[in-house]
């Protein structure tokens, strides 16, 4: 895999099945359905247990704000990755070019599905500073390698943003 | 929320100067309104909290984009939440305070808002 910024775009290049398959699941990973522990924590309490009307009008008014704001951001990067369906070509020769006016909701998705990820398999502080474990062991082991390929992604993005400033 | 917050706050002014006619009175009354609680009430602070799973250079640019601070001010705070486990990024009225919180969580930090004293 090869990724590096065209103009107004950041590129990744030379992908190869596995980790375009990682790409592809961005959007459901960032949207967990039945993950208790990753709703819990894309939609953290604003204040100590408490503050009970605080509590209660977040609920109300601020989490489907919320809600709708993550969902954008997973919609366009689903729609990039459409990009994938590379039908007609081999693999490697498949280009995902994201641009830099998506740089926020692939930061958004990515960040959802880290977090999300992350809550789901309730990862130590170790696990995530391990970058060098294989994905083939299991299935959290997958996970973890998902959640770290995902980080480097949001560096590079990162990066590319803070040299547009 | 804030929203509503406003709309109440704007209800309940604390002081109003009345007009009165020329030469009635030398000095302009004041309406005195009673202030509710929420107005008098003590500062809040808004705090982030640790997350392992966030990255630095991401915590980094959320603090420099919602609170405007400069990339040295907002390192500063993204180390103290990293070894510390919490920063107190802002003090202020309430309703600020919760606007702070919602774009922070709109970012996907782990923030919340608590009272001052």
């Amino acid at each position: 895999m090869e990724i590096c910024r065209q103009n107004e775009a950041l590129e990744i290049r030379e992908l190869d099945p596995f980790l375009a398959e990682l790409l592809r699941q961005i959007p459901e990973s960032a949207q967990p359905k039945d993950s208790p522990a990753a709703e819990e924590r894309l939609f953290s309490p604003p204040a100590a247990p408490e503050e009970k009307v605080l509590c209660a009008e977040w609920k109300l008014y601020v989490v489907p704000e919320l809600r709708r704001l993550f969902q954008s951001a997973t919609e366009t990067v689903r729609e990039d990755l459409q990009q994938l369906r590379c039908t007609d070509k081999p693999f490697a020769n498949c280009t995902l070019r994201i641009p830099m006016a998506h740089a926020d909701a692939w930061l958004s998705a990515l960040n959802q599905a880290r977090l999300a990820i992350a809550a789901t398999y309730q990862f130590s502080d170790h696990e995530l500073c391990d970058h060098y474990r294989s994905p083939l062991g299991s299935r959290r082991d997958l996970s973890l390698f998902q959640v770290n390929f995902y980080g480097f992604l949001q560096e590079f993005i990162l990066r590319e943003m803070e040299g547009n400033d | 929320m804030n929203r509503l917050r406003r709309n109440r706050a704007a209800q309940c002014a604390v002081l109003s100067v009345v007009d009165v006619p020329c030469g009635a009175l030398e000095m302009p009354a004041i309406e005195k309104q009673e202030a509710t609680s929420e107005e008098i009430e003590m500062p809040w602070n808004v705090i982030v909290h640790n997350d392992p799973v966030n990255l630095m250079s991401y915590v980094t640019m959320v603090f420099q984009r919602i609170f405007g601070y400069p990339r040295e001010r907002a390192e500063k705070h993204m180390l103290e939440v990293h070894h510390n486990g919490r920063s107190i990024l802002w003090s202020g009225v309430r309703e600020r305070a919760e606007l702070y919180v919602q774009q922070l969580h709109g970012y996907l930090l782990l923030a919340t808002i608590e009272k001052i004293g």
